[in-house]
């Protein structure tokens, strides 16, 4: 059975874009096959981290409106054979976002894929609440910082109430944490939550911490995903979260200060 | 421990309670806007016109005010708590 999965988190700027691009090709890349929505209606980024900007030629409000059919508006990735992209529309208002359309595309999406990640714009707002309303799985990005915490949990509050699940009285929605931006240094210092303060605040399974890491910035310059740099802490910490979503047991990376060689312990 | 390491742990004391005060205000806000969750949506105006009707006799701010929905049973209750100021004293 598909299974329609939200990357989302309230807070803006935390990481739902490049979380969604690595985890989606992670997944094709492990096999699977899997779509990548842009759900951020009037503000494209996911075509820009996956690096096939250049040829989006209908998005997902076309095919909403009838004006492109789902094929013409997917588009492949250049990597990955089982990976595919459905770009946001840059300028139509999130009107064209109804309940109808969109279950109407995840269902066709449902036909061919095995996964389907949804990229939710920030905020509670009607962008928010289509990306997760059929959700059967939900990554919660949060940001070891006050106000991302504060916000992740008022978005767990709406999956459990609001979503169509939740309505519907099913079984509720999946809920995975996986904590982004990371700074092993900081927390050590006290002055980021830790990773245990964040997971005990929002009390749901951990499935990852992604380091801060420079090669995201990097990689979202060269539109390629950061789990396709397998050298750099990002990419590796992404690739894990993969592994730990397909049920493998993988034991949590980067979470301390890097130890030091002697030079360094006494230089600092 | 480096000597350097030990001059900067010295330095980052007060830091170093930054992160566990965020944790306490999160906790706290936390568990009351888990309150907040069941509440039925028109919870919040009530409150503001009960504040507008109140405060026509007693100078009292929302805050004051506490409305919660229960369940006894088969039975719904609307608990209604205004709590009013103390009497101004004069000196
Ligand atoms: N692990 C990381 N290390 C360093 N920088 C990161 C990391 N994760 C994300 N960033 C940076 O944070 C910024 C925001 O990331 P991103 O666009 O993925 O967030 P978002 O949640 O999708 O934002 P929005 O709410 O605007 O959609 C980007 O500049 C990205 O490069
Ligand atoms: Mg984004």
């Amino acid at each position: 059975m598909a299974k329609v999965i939200v990357v989302t988190s309230g807070k803006g700027g935390v990481g739902k874009t490049t979380t969604s691009a690595s985890f989606a090709t992670g997944l094709a890349l492990r096999g699977k096959r899997t779509a990548v929505i842009d759900f951020d209606v009037g503000l494209r980024n996911l075509d820009l981290i996956m690096g096939c900007e250049r040829r989006v030629v209908y998005d997902f409000v076309n095919v909403l409106n009838g004006e492109a059919r789902l094929k013409q508006a997917l588009i492949k990735d250049k990597n990955c054979d089982n990976l595919f992209i459905l770009p946001a529309s840059q300028t139509r208002d999130k009107e064209a976002l109804t309940q109808e359309g969109v279950e109407r595309i995840l269902n066709e999406l449902k036909e061919t894929f095995d996964y389907i990640v949804c990229d939710s714009p920030a905020g509670i707002e009607k962008g928010a609440l289509m990306a997760l309303y059929f959700a059967d799985e939900a990554i919660i990005v949060t940001n070891p910082e006050i106000s991302s915490v504060r916000d992740s949990d008022r978005i767990l509050g709406i999956l459990s109430a609001k979503s169509h699940r939740a309505v519907n009285d099913a079984e509720p929605i999946k809920e995975h944490l996986v904590i982004t931006r990371f700074s092993p240094t900081r927390a050590e210092m006290g002055e980021m939550l830790s990773v245990v303060d964040v997971t005990e605040l929002l009390s749901i399974p951990l499935l990852g911490v992604i380091p801060e890491s420079e090669t995201v910035l990097s990689s979202s310059n060269a539109g390629i995903p950061v789990i396709n740099d397998k050298d750099s802490s990002g990419g590796q910490a992404y690739v894990d979260v993969v592994s730990r979503f397909l049920g493998e047991e993988v034991p949590m990376r980067f979470l301390d200060v890097e130890k030091k060689g002697l030079l360094k312990r006494i230089f600092g | 421990m480096s000597l350097l390491n030990y001059f900067k742990r010295k330095s980052l004391q007060s830091a170093s309670v930054s992160a566990s005060v965020a944790k306490d205000r999160l906790q706290i806000i936390l568990a009351r806007e888990h309150g907040n969750r069941n509440e039925p949506d028109y919870l919040p105006k009530l409150k503001q016109e009960l504040l507008a009707v109140v405060s026509k006799y007693v100078n009292v701010d929302i805050s004051a005010i506490s409305v919660t929905r229960d369940r006894d049973g088969d039975c719904e209750i609307l608990e209604l708590n205004i709590t009013l100021p103390e009497p101004e004293v004069t000196k």
